[in-house]
């Protein structure tokens, strides 16, 4: 770790400028992404600018539905009965991840930037295309068993977003506001977010290095009231994903009339299936149904040594998760 | 052999379960642990450890680190303080890893120590070992005994020399061939590290050139004090090492590492207070680990399930310079009633630092593969697992025709099986459900033996009515400090708070360090013998008094229990030891004494009972008038019954049932010992469902070396534990017929989980962990 400079800013713009004039600053939310991350000197920043004193609170509904402050913390979020009551998946997202300490101090804007929980990438004396562009994939023969099948490319397999929410988020069609220098807002929807990794794995997502998110809203559906979050892991609680599916159905008659399909642990980013949705709606709701949607998500994986298992496994969750909301 | 027994001492708070005499102290802060002891002048030491696993060190250098305020030295091979010797050149080198980096250039695993950055705060010392730059001609390392590259070998003896390589009983190979039921299978386990919550620290104090104390987190104070001696040539009053407090340890701590060979030696140079302390990363190549290994056992039996053979053999990574490897033949060699044996062991030379004893190392992986194969053979026979035991129990010990000491084994036995409902199990496996999910019930036993030790203990006893009672044993955090207050309690007649024991201090008198379950044993037998000193010394007194009820009686007559002298055949004469000591003006009387616990206790019972010693110093001492025997075989037992649900669509197995039950002598105390087995318990269940540290085949470096990817169990992986004893009484282990708990805990518990998994679903699992990957692997094969 290296020595660093710290400010507070109280305003959006003291902190996009500061961001904006220094190349090595970095924001800090809740800190347990980018603290872990300088600790190990993968990440290096000589200036952290702390957003916490921003104004970006509030879990309130609006007309284009639920509106999240990017500084909300992930206990509030999931404790929330708006929450809790019509985004079921948002809130299983949110307490099915990390530890009760760790979502008292994370935000929704840092889990949305977390980085990958590669092996390769959080030591500094491996090679790592994401970490050091150019200097190679030791994955790909490696330590891949929690890494991704779909979405990959020759320069790297990680899970970019190995977390739970925007897995979540992105089934749900959500969009975050961000913030820039000049003080212009603009909106993105998380399905246009993340980037895949192609020859440029350091890219991650859209956000510009002077960008702060502000929110999140999520569209109020009857797919969102009507879903699951399905995560399987090593352990019982406190581990990362080795997959996960967020659903939202919306049955009429025994009918599929919509449905929300997203995948965590198996894509380069969170995966929205969204053939498998296609696959899903006006099929009766049977687990027939269900797995033929399962097999079209996970069409084209292109499994490694260590983590093939994730296909099947992905399949079975999908299935299963689909399964619980069609009874619910 | 016709033995009477002699009768373990009478006890009151013994065995009680008494709230942590340290528990206060620790949850007000005022516990300091080794890193936090409060010494002016302290300086901080961070390692910096090698990106290669194997090649030589090109440059280093150093120069932006030095300009950095508050840096104080900057040390490298290049003038790191040479030792007076290397672990290497020390004839009787009795730590783990006989290698001590930092002497050349040359680079044998990664992370071992490269750089070690001395400044004024933790802080400016991190930043200035980021800002050394070392660089690095590297070499193809081997990463393990499955590399291509890497040759298998016979190491002729094992564990450094202290085990043989081989061994034979019968004729395994010839019985095996002729056995009419065969099994052949082969298990796998991963690498596991023991990841004590406290990392390792060493605070390194030197007064002039010549005397040292060392604040370390170790298991054992005294090895720790050999090798600092060993390696800084100074005598062995001159190192000091202490360690009150331990935040576990698991037999990582039980060694000295090189970290604390390093800051010792660079503390001379520095000249004040130098504190290391390991990172959590530092901490999976720093402190030794559980190696990679896999077993092959072929067993034998007759059609009803009488063992015939057992014929085991085991492959293993091991480090370029040790032949350490866990034993795990012994507990499968002595758990039966096998007429035939035979182990050997093969081992591959990778650029990894030397693996090094973990909870029940060897019993813990071996009881795996032989208890997982007992439910092999017990389901291909169609017999209860439970039956299938009972048909092979050992009436002694099979491994060396030697009479147990004492076993309970079938009662733990029949009393798991009652707790758990084991009479409810359904036999045919994939058959019982529960909603989506397969349960399944399965059983392993557990063992441990009783190592032969000696320690040394000091008791003062106070005309006040206090005691301070000292012995330089350690407390993994485990209870030493309680159990020993106990003892001391009970052999002084004072109630608890009236006791002080103090521990984790060489220069308090010298007792074996905690690890292989002896510490309970030793210590406890070490302070039964110095009280008795005391009562000696009392009754002495006593009987010169003419105040006091014994005036005149002859001290052989005299007996003392719970701290009251008393004539032997009439009870209601006599008075306390503190009583007689009020009235002679004395301020305080001391005894001090050596104990000794298994075989070497047992073997001075004999003697004593031989030679008709009455100056013994032990009022207590019956004479038995048996002939030395042969002696005994000294182990705890004791089984364990698990339940399982495993989810047949996406793999995963929770434990959802435990009962375990164990025979370990007396319990000395309720509380902290229900915390062992539990502790053992869980542990087993990490081994055995999610511990796994992966080494990268290319670079020989873990991938996973954080509390985030090596998983643990954490409170929602663990059900519900029922954990019991069953009283036993052993007369010829100790005073106090105490074995040792710390590690039976573990042992047979991976099996349970496995049998239990079988059961539910008709898959034998033989590699750890079973991961979900794996279970939904196996599921996909038929049954
Ligand atoms: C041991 C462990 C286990 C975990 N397990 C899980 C899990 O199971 N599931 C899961 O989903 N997550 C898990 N996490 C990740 C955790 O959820 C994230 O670390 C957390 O959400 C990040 O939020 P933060 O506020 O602490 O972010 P920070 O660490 O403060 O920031 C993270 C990144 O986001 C940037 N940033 C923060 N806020 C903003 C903003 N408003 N605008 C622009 N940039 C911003 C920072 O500059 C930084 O780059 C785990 C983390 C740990 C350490
Ligand atoms: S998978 Fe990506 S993050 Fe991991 S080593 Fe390869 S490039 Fe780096």
């Amino acid at each position: 770790m290296n020595n660093f400079s710290y400010i507070q800013a109280d305003k959006a713009k003291d902190a996009t400028a500061a961001k904006r004039d220094d190349k090595s600053a970095a924001f800090i939310a809740g800190g347990t992404t980018l603290l872990d991350l300088m600790k190990l000197s993968v990440e290096n920043h000589d200036q952290l600018i702390d957003v916490n004193m921003l104004p970006f609170r509030g879990i309130e509904s609006t007309k284009d539905g639920l509106r999240i402050g990017a500084l909300e913390r992930m206990s509030d979020v999931a404790a929330h009965p708006l929450v809790a009551r019509q985004f079921p998946m948002v809130a299983e997202s949110l307490l099915l991840a990390a530890s009760a300490q760790l979502r008292n101090m994370a935000s929704i804007g840092g889990n949305v930037l977390q980085r990958t929980r590669c092996g390769y990438f959080r030591d500094t004396a491996f090679p790592c295309n994401k970490r050091n562009p150019g200097s190679g994939c030791p994955a790909l023969t490696g330590d891949n068993r929690n890494l991704a099948i779909l979405g990959t490319s020759d320069a790297c397999i990680a899970t970019s977003y190995p977390g739970d929410l925007s897995v979540a988020l992105i089934a749900l069609d959500a969009v975050l506001t961000l913030e820039n220098a000049k003080g212009k807002q603009r909106q993105v929807p998380l399905t246009k977010f993340y980037l895949l990794p192609g020859s440029t794995p350091q890219r991650e997502t859209v956000l510009e290095p002077d960008e702060l998110i502000v929110a999140v809203t999520i569209p109020q559906t009857e797919m969102a009231r009507r879903s699951k979050y399905l995560k399987v892991r090593d352990r019982a609680s406190y581990a990362y994903a080795l997959v996960s599916a967020a659903v939202g159905l919306e049955v009429q008659g025994g009918t599929i009339k919509a449905a929300r399909v997203a995948l965590g642990g198996v894509g380069a980013q969170p995966w929205r299936c969204f053939e498998a949705e296609k696959a899903l709606v006006g099929q009766p709701a049977t687990e027939a149904t269900f797995r033929a949607a399962a097999e079209v998500a996970l069409r084209g994986a292109k499994p490694r040594e260590h983590n093939a298992f994730k296909v099947e496994m992905a399949q079975n969750t999908l299935v299963r998760a689909l399964s619980e909301v069609a009874a619910a | 052999m016709e033995i009477k027994e002699k009768e373990n001492a009478p006890t009151n708070i013994v065995g009680k379960p008494l709230n942590r005499v340290d528990g206060p102290a620790k949850v007000t802060g005022a516990a300091r642990y080794s890193a936090e002891v409060p010494l002016a002048g302290t300086v901080y030491g961070v390692l910096k450890t090698s990106a290669i696993a194997k090649g030589r060190i090109k440059s280093i250098d150093t120069s932006r680190a030095e300009k950095e305020p508050g840096v104080l030295h900057i040390f490298t091979y290049q003038n790191l303080p040479k030792p007076a010797k290397t672990p290497q050149q020390v004839e009787k080198w009795r730590a783990a890893q006989s290698y001590l980096p930092m002497q050349d250039d040359r680079v044998q695993y990664a992370g071992e120590p490269v750089v070690l950055v001395v400044a004024d705060t933790l802080e400016r010392a991190t930043q200035a070992a980021e800002l050394v730059q070392v660089s690095y001609q590297a070499e193809l390392p081997i990463d393990s005994y499955l590399d291509p590259k890497a040759e298998l070998f016979d190491p002729q003896t094992i564990q450094s020399g202290k085990q043989p390589g081989h061994t034979e009983r019968g004729n395994p190979q010839a019985a095996y061939a002729g056995a009419p039921v065969k099994l052949d299978a082969t298990y796998v386990h991963a690498i596991n590290h023991h990841n004590p919550m406290e990392p390792a620290a060493t605070l390194a104090v030197w007064e002039g050139n010549d005397r040292l104390t060392v604040y370390e987190t170790t298991q054992n104070i005294t090895g720790s004090q050999t090798a600092l001696l060993d390696v800084l040539g100074l005598p062995r009053d001159q190192v000091r090492v202490v360690t009150h407090y331990l935040g576990g340890g698991f037999g990582c701590k039980g060694s000295v590492w090189p970290h604390t060979l390093i800051t010792a030696l660079a503390a001379r140079a520095v000249g004040r207070p130098l504190k290391v302390v390991l990172t959590r990363k530092q901490m999976f190549t720093g402190v030794g680990h559980r190696e990679d290994q896999e077993q092959n056992l072929k067993l034998g039996a007759t059609t009803d399930g009488k063992l015939l053979a057992l014929v085991h053999t085991k492959k293993a990574t091991t480090s370029p310079w040790d032949n350490y490897t866990e034993s795990n033949s012994k507990v499968i060699n002595m758990l039966y009633a096998c007429p035939s044996f035979g182990a050997t062991y093969e081992l591959a030379r990778a650029n990894v630092m030397t693996s090094v004893w973990m909870r029940a190392p060897g019993e813990a992986p071996g009881s795996f593969a032989l208890e997982s194969s007992m439910d092999d053979l017990a389901h291909q026979l169609n017999i209860d697992p439970l039956e299938i035991r009972l048909r092979n129990y050992a009436d002694h010990d099979y491994s060396n025709d030697k009479p147990w000491s004492s076993k309970s084994l079938k009662q733990c036995y029949a009393r798991g099986a009652e707790l758990f409902g084991w009479d409810k199990r359904n036999p045919t496996p994939g058959q019982t459900r529960r909603g989506r999910l397969l349960v399944g019930h399965g059983m392993g036993t557990a063992t441990y033996p009783v190592h032969s030790a000696q320690g040394t203990a000091r008791v003062r006893l106070f005309a006040d009515g206090h005691a301070v009672v000292q012995s330089g044993a350690t407390d993994l955090g485990t209870g030493t400090y309680t159990v020993m207050t106990q003892v001391s309690a009970d052999a002084l007649g004072l109630p608890p708070d009236k006791i002080r024991f103090e521990l984790g201090d060489t220069r308090l008198p010298t007792a074996p360090g905690s690890g292989g379950s002896q510490a309970a044993g030793t210590v406890a037998s070490a302070i039964m013998e110095a009280a008795q000193d005391v009562w000696a010394k009392v009754v002495k007194m006593a009987v010169a008094d003419k105040k006091s009820p014994l005036y005149k009686a002859k001290p052989a007559d005299v007996k003392v229990e719970l701290g009251r002298m008393f004539l032997a055949k009439k009870p209601a004469k006599g008075e306390t030891l503190v009583a007689a000591l009020a009235r002679s003006g004395q301020t305080d009387i001391e005894g001090s004494a050596s104990g000794k616990y298994g075989a070497g206790y047992e073997k001075q019972y004999f003697e004593a009972a031989d030679s008709d010693d009455k100056k013994g110093g032990n009022p207590n001492q019956e004479k038995p008038g048996e002939k030395q025997g042969q002696g005994h075989s000294m182990h705890s037992f004791g089984a364990h019954f698990c339940e399982v649900e495993v989810d047949p669509e996406l793999g995963t197995i929770r434990v959802t049932r435990w009962v375990g039950v164990h025979g370990v002598g007396t319990v000395l105390n309720l509380k902290t010992a229900t915390s062992q087995l539990m502790g053992g318990a869980i542990f087993g269940i990490g081994s055995a469902l999610m511990e796994e540290t992966f080494r990268d085949p290319t670079y020989a470096r873990y991938t996973n070396s954080d509390l985030a990817s090596y998983h643990v169990p954490v409170n929602a992986d663990i059900p519900d534990m029922t954990i019991e004893f069953v009283p036993e009484t052993d007369p010829y282990i100790n005073a106090l017929g105490v074995k040792g708990i710390g590690e039976i805990g573990i042992v047979g518990v991976a099996a349970a989980v496995a049998n239990a998994v079988f059961n539910a679903t008709g898959r034998r699992m033989r590699s750890l962990p079973m991961t979900p990957d794996k279970m939904l692997e196996a599921l996909r094969l038929p049954a």
